[in-house]
């Protein structure tokens, strides 16, 4: 019943609009105006680009104040905090000549409307005007390149040895992490030996696996590097730590990295936002399929002295699965019997 | 040189009247450039309108996620869950098909297939294109890869879900998304056509330029219309073939076990044999055409809206020659800025330099493109038919989505924006609506010339200002939802923390969408109904310069009964100092108006008589043979 009362009130208010524009056109008809070259409308047109321009501005003023804590994510890097930077130097560039290009674009035609008395400036070029708007932006763009390359190169400059090594694997639809334990090493991985109980491909027979621990969570210290080591295992993925100002490709068969120092614990960080659900977390932002939108990992930023406590506490793959030890060589299969015995201590 | 011109020209015109069309050759495999033109016209409109309603429909989906989609099942069948919800695999589709489809079928075939075909023979003089034939096949190679692309929108497994962008492995491999089976099998067969069409098209439009201008018509008296047409065909001439290059290594890789793209992969339980392959290389491959083809898109825009803004400011266009030039500046910067879309995809960084300040480089043209058409506005006397409202909405979007690009082609800072909303906003202005005003700029101004009737102005100026406004609705606010980091190709944003809110201005979003693709159709009722009933248009409506408007009204096949006309000026004869009316077409000798000529233009005068005088020799000798 109420499609078909939706029905008739939609062709009512057609043949309403309908009724409109005929009873317009005969009457422009009448009138003549449809010969004229520009008729009253051209009037309308040019006072609407006025009141657009009025209109808009004031939404995106009012907006963009309004909503200035929601959009600005805090940023909790050191480098995040030279890129922000750059944001709004370039903001601030921009939204001048964004304003001053729109007011022109919109008063011209109102100034400038079709008026039968008055002819057009005859004003074909003016090659001192070109050369001026060729070198004036190039030289704006100049200093924005160069101040954004000296940052990039800062941020993809080799990590500082010390770094502590997270490595983040995506795959369909999750992350995985593992730690490098002890020895600050990750050992090798091979993606042919995947399997259930080894969902990292982790080789066991290289030493410097032995120590390696998974986490649910990234854990970071605080004012320290920390390298992430990417990779993939089925398609891409992308790793978005969005209040690191953080982003990088993961790879199937191409590890990528991406390393930053953390400012703020995830404690300070709920304090300062005073909300004390705040978590810091990664996302993909390369589309793997379905589930692509649910890929959440959280990093948690404690001190440096309770990060140093988290990582003894952890238990490494060996020790949580002795199974895979099996089939190890001698020497590896001590080093990691020493594992499974201390965590039975 | 001139005896074999003008015997030619005597020669086809000859021909014309012997030849009669039955409705097969002159409606459906028409090798008319005029027909071909009104061909990709409509078929791009068709396409619009898919594009567009496959983005209301995830629109529907971010705007409202709580929504029962119920009342879709009766369309989308399966892919509405027994909850009511729209499957994600689904979702990820729409959103692959919207791009796929905005972005090769409406703004390239859409715009540059249109208004390339109908306007080159018409702006340069010339009886058609180079080739007619090619110009049929072009056109059925682009229906023929439209139908394999809308079969795949209803096969069951769903039409590619890689986004338009297609990047392996995940559009390798059917374990990873349903849509990389045999919706990504149709949608590398439907792009194989569509390069194939492109190709012949460019060719040809390259060709005619070239070669079959009218005398007098020299490169520096074209229309800037046809030097973005021309620019833009040597641009895809230069590209789509990388393109298809690696289209075919994706073949290889999805069907032959090849390993170009695909390397290390444990999928669904199992690691495949493939090792040494870099999807990076796929990504590289892909953005060579890629980037090109933004400008594949915009440029014509471009070139039609410096004819609407110079034909109605009365003004010339202000720096002819720097608007060539700067279109050659972004036709070369085009082909080495392509990295710029990959500064996150685990490329060296070094590589990430330098294309940065090339990227940069590019906005140089870019803006000085701007100033000239601010300049071109000034001090004109400025008649506002919707050709020209979309002409002044095209260079705003071009300016708000332009600057947006210094964002993001600054790497640093593209760390954050790359693949949020932030880009989303950028382009859709930048490359999307821009082109998309220029499309329609072009359908508004040539409509008289197409069907000889006029569009009406009031139903113009309603749609442009519901669009105009609508466009900056939906795409002004993505950035403040890219900014705080949203990414982009979510079915949903409530899994996490940081982008659990602005659900207030996504439904926003989503209803300005709504209510702007509801406004097209006021567009669409215009030109149909204006084909059949609207007024009859006077021969030259814009009291434009080009040659276009000294064909008749119903021009037949070989646009000119008689001669094609000579050309002695260049196009841009507005509001001259001196001359009774406010433009003088491109066909009045310098002779006949001493009273506005330059003084370098007197000097010409000379040399124009004399040509003239051979001319008219000529043509009486050849009278005579007859």
């Amino acid at each position: 019943m109420y499609g078909f009362l939706i029905g008739v009130g939609v062709l009512l208010l057609l043949s309403i609009i309908w009724m409109v524009y005929r009873i317009q056109t005969l009457v422009s008809v009448v009138k003549g105006s449809d010969k004229k070259i520009a008729s009253g409308s051209n009037k309308v047109n040019a006072i609407l680009f006025v009141l657009f321009l009025v209109g808009t501005t004031i939404l995106m003023f009012w907006y963009s104040i309004k909503e200035f804590k929601n959009y600005q994510l805090p940023v909790a890097s050191e480098h995040g905090v030279v890129t922000d930077q750059l944001f709004w130097i370039t903001m601030a560039v921009t939204g001048i000549v964004f304003l001053i290009t729109h007011v022109l674009l919109f008063v011209f035609p109102y100034k400038y409307q079709y008026k039968e008395d008055r002819k057009a400036t005859f004003y074909p070029d003016n090659n001192k005007l070109e050369i001026i708007w060729t070198i004036v932006p190039g030289v704006v763009l100049a200093g924005l390149v160069i101040s954004g390359w000296m940052a990039w190169s800062d941020i993809t400059a080799p990590a500082p040895e010390k770094a502590h090594v997270v490595e983040i694997m995506g795959y369909q639809f999750a992350w995985e992490i593992r730690y490098p334990g002890q020895d600050n090493v990750l050992g090798d991985y091979d993606y042919r030996l995947i399997t259930a109980s080894n969902s990292h491909g982790v080789d066991f027979t290289d030493k410097n696996s032995i120590d390696d621990f998974p986490s649910s969570k990234v854990v970071i210290p605080k004012g320290e590097p920390v390298l992430f080591k990417i990779r993939a295992r089925d398609v891409l993925h992308s790793v978005f730590a969005p209040h690191m100002r953080l982003k990088m490709d993961a790879v199937p068969g191409m590890p990528t990295r991406f390393w930053f120092v953390p400012t703020k614990t995830t404690e300070e960080m709920r304090a300062e936002l005073n909300d004390p659900e705040f978590e810091y977390e990664i996302a993909c932002t390369e589309v793997c399929g379905r589930g692509h939108f649910s890929m959440r990992k959280v990093i948690e930023v404690v001190e440096p002295e309770a990060y140093q406590k988290w990582l003894v506490e952890q238990k490494t793959f060996i020790q949580q699965n002795p199974a895979l030890a099996e089939n190890l060589n001698a020497e590896t299969k001590e080093l990691a019997e020493i594992q499974i015995s201390k965590s039975k201590k | 040189m001139a005896t074999a011109t003008v015997a030619h020209h005597d020669e086809a015109a000859h021909e014309h009247h012997e030849h009669h069309d039955n409705f097969i050759t002159k409606y459906i495999f028409t090798q008319d450039h005029k027909m071909i033109g009104k061909q990709f016209l409509i078929t791009g409109m068709f396409w619009a309108i898919i594009g567009g309603f496959l983005s209301i429909l995830f629109r529907l989906q971010l705007g409202f996620p709580e929504m029962s989609m119920e009342f879709l099942r009766p369309l989308l069948g399966g892919w509405i869950d027994e909850s009511g919800a729209l499957d994600p695999n689904f979702y990820l589709a729409l959103v692959t098909m919207h791009g796929t489809i905005m972005v090769f079928f409406v703004l390239t075939a859409g715009l540059s297939g249109t208004f390339s075909n109908y306007l080159i023979p018409l702006q340069i003089g010339a009886r058609d294109m180079a080739s007619g034939f090619m110009n049929m096949l072009s056109y059925w190679f682009f229906f023929l890869s439209g139908v394999i692309m809308f079969i795949s929108l209803f096969i069951k497994t769903g039409p590619a879900g890689g986004g338009w962008v297609v990047y392996p492995p995940l559009s390798a491999l059917e374990q990873a998304i349903p849509g990389s089976g045999l919706g990504m099998t149709l949608w590398l067969i439907a792009m194989t056509f569509f390069i194939a069409s492109s190709l012949l098209g460019g060719i040809n439009y390259i060709t005619t330029v070239i070669n079959l201008r009218t005398k007098g018509m020299s490169f520096s008296r074209l229309p800037l219309t046809i030097w973005a047409f021309f620019l833009t065909a040597v641009i895809g001439l230069l590209s789509f073939p990388v393109l298809f290059a690696a289209a075919l290594l994706l073949v290889f890789d999805r069907s032959f076990g090849t390993s170009f793209y695909l390397s290390d992969i444990y999928i669904g339980g199992e690691a495949l044999p493939n090792t040494g392959g870099s999807p990076v290389l796929y990504q590289h491959l892909f953005w060579f055409l890629g980037h090109p083809e933004v400008y594949i898109v915009l440029l014509p825009a471009l070139g039609i809206t410096s004819e609407v803004i110079a034909t109605n400011s009365r003004k010339p266009i202000f720096g002819y020659k720097a608007m060539i030039i700067s279109m050659l500046g972004i036709t070369i910067l085009s082909f080495i800025v392509w990295a710029h879309h990959m500064f996150v995809s685990g490329m060296n960084p070094f590589l990430g330099s330098i294309f940065m300040f090339l990227t940069l480089i590019i906005a140089v043209p870019s803006a000085v493109k701007v100033f000239n058409y601010l300049t071109t506005l000034w001090r004109g006397n400025l008649i506002f038919t919707p050709a020209m409202l979309f002409s002044i909405g095209l260079v705003s979007f071009f300016i708000s989505g332009g600057l947006t690009g210094i964002f993001l082609g600054n790497s640093a800072i593209d760390i954050q924006l790359h693949d949020t909303y932030f880009v989303v906003a950028h382009f859709h202005l930048v490359m999307g609506s821009a082109s998309f005003f220029g499309l329609m700029a072009g359908v508004y101004h040539w409509f008289p010339k197409m069907f000889g009737r006029m569009m009406d102005a009031k139903l113009g100026y309603i749609h442009f200002w519901l669009t105009f406004t609508g466009v900056y609705l939906v795409f002004f606010p993505m950035h403040y939802i890219g900014i705080a980091g949203f990414p982009r190709r979510y079915y949903s944003w409530t899994n996490f923390n940081f982008a659990d809110m602005y659900t207030d201005l996504n439904m926003f979003v989503s209803v300005a969408a709504i209510i702007t693709f509801a406004a097209q159709f006021i567009f669409i009722f215009n030109f149909f109904y204006s084909m059949y009933r609207g007024r009859k248009a006077t021969l030259n409506p814009w009291r434009s310069n080009t040659l276009e408007w000294t064909t008749p009204l119903y021009p037949g096949h070989g646009n000119w009964p008689g001669e094609i006309p000579t050309v002695y000026r260049w196009p841009y004869d507005y509001s001259k100092p001196g001359a009774a009316e406010d433009f003088i077409p491109q066909t009045v000798p310098l002779s006949a108006t001493p009273e506005s000529n330059l003084p370098h233009e007197q000097e010409l005068v000379a040399l124009e008589m004399e040509i003239m005088k051979d001319e008219s020799e000529v043509l009486v000798a050849n009278e005579s043979k007859h």
